[in-house]
């Protein structure tokens, strides 16, 4: 893409950078009433990191327990968190607990702010060479509606929650669980969280479209964009047409809890299913608003260290409207085992397999990218390389499940964990840490280390692939999933799956390293410190970028081509 | 040129009501829960959470039509606004699909082995529904003719007619708050109850929550009024006035699906009260 800005890494006088910082507000101004979408997108990516350690601790307590047959640390862990004298019942509903947790805060308030809120709010502007977003107060409301969800699911973990304290209905919150199966305040709070952290998506979904409809700079025409904005795009449309059917479905839970209707209640002819199709009519696009993202990262990293324009351009663009579309009529593929149809079954099926087409499109298209390109190991590009190879495991494996049939043998096993955590934790989380060392330096003027980002990509990936890969082991031999215990035929790969984690978490605390390194000994990052194939308007800024960009707006030259 | 704005974006000073907004929510919200569970203080929190969140809506948008005053809505802040609003309602048809497919779900697949239910729908446990071509029908006809009297207020703003804009926007006020009455009126005679089975949760959620975005769309119509008496709005220039028209419409056409589906098509067969 050829650009010209008036803002260049040349055009940098040490006059210039002095105003910017003129301009910015005070401490609490700045944080606190924010307007400014790099600020904003800052703040969900501190959120996004702390709720990274909390889930993630959450899942090492899960590994810890999991390491062997038999009960071992629960009790500790429910004295931990503050039940004197936890009862047999009470430590096993901390299982449930820890589960729920997890799962909820790695997809609302871990994968979702970082991604979108963070990555989303600092690139979508810069990429498409705009000033902010349109709407710079609703964007700030989205953040502390999100920060305000996951307050109330951290209070949900000290409230009564029948068993005892929080809510364990699971993150899919089925219904009677979720109704009937769990008194106490616990399971109301934990709902709550999802409908104030769905309120502030939505309005960041409006955010993102408004925006990239309407805010592209002169001469970059819709199929200009870059394939990271596309990606926003989709992700804001799925975001904005399925929380509020989630929204809805919430609700009845909560009047089915405590109003006395009967939606999910069949002594009153309610339809616990029925929860199901409104849960995952959500739940389904909710997969692909996790990782649209993140192939929107990757293909800008692929390009730019290959120095070429990605392969198949409209195509690649093009595969995640399919994506986006398609991921709205496959929804009971989550629900093979619920004595659906064997004609449903099948539609499903075939629905869900078409969505593999698209995925190819973009899978053979990133390899074309890098075919015959000029190459450049850095970081990002590792893993975006890794991202390719797990991201694809991840999608054989959903290939496999989206057979009715087949999902009959290993549905809610730990095969299906494994699935989703490849395309999840080896997927999306491998998209944020490509995303966050290709952009890192661009938003603190900081450069990290190459080494500690190699060495870490290599631990993350001995560490998640031994973590992960033997559950598949586990759920073919019928290990089933949320379970705190087990038989003694799965001590092994589970004894390897734990190990896996210890080796993924030394991966993080080499992270945090880096960061520590690069805000203290890091090198001042330039304008575009990635050369020649980093073309996006962001790399015509400098590192980090002023406070308000583009105060003359950017013109993109027509060149004929991407 | 750092400081000197070449484009016609609006850019924002920093501002304080997401931060009271979000946490108002939250206070809401935790305050429901304590007043669901009977908990001491579950009525004052819930209380405070909500004049929080009305405090909010009152400030960000008097800040949004001062704004306008000062001239910030160039053309395109103001096309942000329409595709806002539209995404907004898009939303909104959303959140009540989730409505029409509970009510469907149980309407077309009524429970067999459930005892109140009898594999019919109505529910067998229902003893009579209510008349959909009485005074649901009135309210079908109270709505739709709201909806040709804001579009008089529109064409009356476009041509310059303030007269026209006050008097179609009073009707389409007054009509809504007729509608509104008709409605509680009907909940208080119903002969069905609140919950209890299918009927009686599907009914009362989709309507009850049509009935809350009557009640909303009211307000940004009265909003409006008063603005109209202040002077605001032009010819060329009313985006305000337009939400709340397209918000009017779009209760309106909930509202003829919840009539065809959910009280004549729901009710067809079933004991008439």
């Amino acid at each position: 893409m050829a650009t010209s800005a008036p803002e260049s890494t040349h055009g940098q006088t040490t006059d210039h950078a002095h105003d910017d910082h003129d301009h910015k507000p005070r401490f609490f101004a700045r944080w606190f009433m924010s307007t400014n979408h790099k600020d904003i997108g800052t703040l969900y990516l501190i959120l996004a990191i702390f709720g990274g350690i909390v889930g993630g601790a959450f899942s090492g307590m899960m590994r810890m327990e999991l390491a062997e047959p038999g009960i071992q640390y629960l009790d500790f862990f429910a004295r931990l968190l503050g039940t004197e004298n936890p009862s047999f019942v009470e430590t096993l509903h901390l299982w449930n607990v820890l589960i729920t947790a997890h799962g909820l805060i790695m997809v609302f308030f871990m994968v979702m702010p970082a991604i979108i809120g963070g990555f989303g709010n600092w690139f979508v502007p810069l990429m498409i060479g705009a000033p902010d977003m349109a709407f710079p107060r609703m964007n700030n409301i989205s953040f502390w509606m999100t920060a305000a969800g996951f307050i109330s699911l951290l209070i949900s973990a000290f409230v009564p929650g029948g068993y005892g304290n929080g809510a364990g209905i699971g993150w899919t919150a089925y219904a009677p669980l979720s109704t009937y199966g769990s008194q106490g305040l616990s399971t109301d709070f934990a709902i709550f969280s999802l409908h104030l952290a769905g309120a502030g998506s939505i309005m960041g979904a409006i955010n993102f479209i408004t925006t990239i409809l309407n805010m592209r700079a002169p001469g970059m025409t819709i199929h200009k964009m870059p394939l990271f904005v596309w990606s926003m795009l989709v992700t804001a449309f799925l975001l904005l047409l399925s929380l509020p059917v989630l929204a809805a479905a919430i609700t009845m839970l909560i009047t089915d809890r405590n109003f006395g209707t009967t939606f999910f209640d069949p002594a009153g002819g309610g339809d616990p299913v029925l929860f199901q199709h409104l849960f995952w009519f959500f739940g389904h696009p909710e997969v692909y608003i996790m990782i649209l993202p993140g192939f929107g990262i990757i293909s800008q990293v692929i390009s730019t260290f290959s120095k070429k324009p990605v392969f198949g351009y409209l195509g690649m663009a093009y595969a995640m409207v399919a994506i986006g579309v398609v991921g709205f009529i496959v929804w009971a593929h989550h629900m093979y085992t619920t004595g659906m149809s064997v004609n449903t079954k099948m539609y499903f099926t075939a629905a869900t397999m078409v969505i593999a087409v698209p995925t190819g499109i973009k899978i053979f298209s990133w390899i074309a990218t890098m075919w015959g390109g000029s190459l450049e190991f850095k970081s990002p590009m590792v893993w975006a390389m890794g991202f390719i190879f797990l991201f694809t495991m991840g999608g054989v494996t959903g290939v496999v499940l989206a057979n009715g049939g087949v999902d009959d043998i290993v549905h809610d096993t730990y095969y299906v964990v494994a699935h989703f955590h490849y395309v999840l934790s080896l997927g999306a989380v491998t998209a944020l840490f490509c995303g966050f060392f290709y952009w890192f330096p661009k938003m603190s003027g900081k450069m990290h280390s190459e080494f500690l980002a190699h060495l870490q990509f290599w631990v993350f990936f001995v560490g998640v692939n031994t973590l992960f890969f033997p559950q598949h082991f586990l759920g073919l031999q019928g290990m089933p999933r949320r379970y705190p215990d087990y038989a003694e035929a799965y001590a092994y790969w589970n004894g390897v799956s734990s190990i896996g984690y210890s080796i993924m978490a030394i991966s993080l605390v080499i992270w945090f390293v880096n960061i520590i390194y690069a805000y203290t000994m890091g090198k001042k990052a330039e304008g575009n410190y990635w050369g020649e194939g980093a073309t996006t308007l962001e790399w015509t800024l400098t590192s980090p970028p002023p406070f308000h960009q583009f105060e003359t707006l950017p013109v993109i030259e027509d060149k004929g081509h991407h | 040129m750092a400081g000197i704005k070449n484009h016609d974006y609006h850019i924002l000073p920093p501002d304080i009501w997401p931060l009271i907004g979000a946490f108002s929510a939250l206070t809401m919200t935790s305050g429901l829960v304590l007043f669901m569970h009977d908990l001491s203080g579950g009525p004052l929190v819930l209380g405070l959470g909500i004049a929080g969140l009305i405090a909010t809506f009152f400030v960000w948008f008097s800040n949004i039509v001062n704004e306008a005053h000062a001239g910030d809505h160039t053309p395109v802040v103001q096309l942000h606004l329409r595709y806002g609003m539209i995404l907004f309602i898009a939303s909104e048809v959303m959140f009540f699909v989730g409505w029409f497919w509970a009510f469907f779900d149980f309407a077309l697949f009524p429970n067999v082995l459930s005892e109140a239910v009898g594999g019919v729908f109505p529910p067998k446990s229902v003893e009579a529904v209510m008349d959909p071509f009485d005074l649901p029908l009135l309210n079908t006809l109270i709505l739709l003719c709201s909806g040709t009297t804001v579009t008089w207020a529109h064409h009356s703003l476009i041509h310059g007619d303030r007269d026209g804009l006050k008097k179609g926007l009073w009707l389409t006020i007054l009509l809504g708050m007729l509608f509104t009455s008709v409605q509680v009126y009907e909940y208080v005679h119903a002969p069905f109850p609140f919950g209890v089975n299918t009927y009686g949760s599907s009914f009362y959620m989709a309507t009850g929550f049509h009935g809350f975005h009557v009640l909303v769309g009211t307000i940004f119509l009265i909003v409006c009024l008063k603005r109209t008496y202040n002077g605001d709005f032009t010819p060329r220039q009313h985006f305000g006035f337009e939400a709340a028209a397209w918000y009017w419409h779009f209760v309106d056409v909930v509202w003829l699906f919840l009539f065809v589906a959910v009280y004549v098509w729901g009710g067809w067969g079933a004991t008439i009260h």
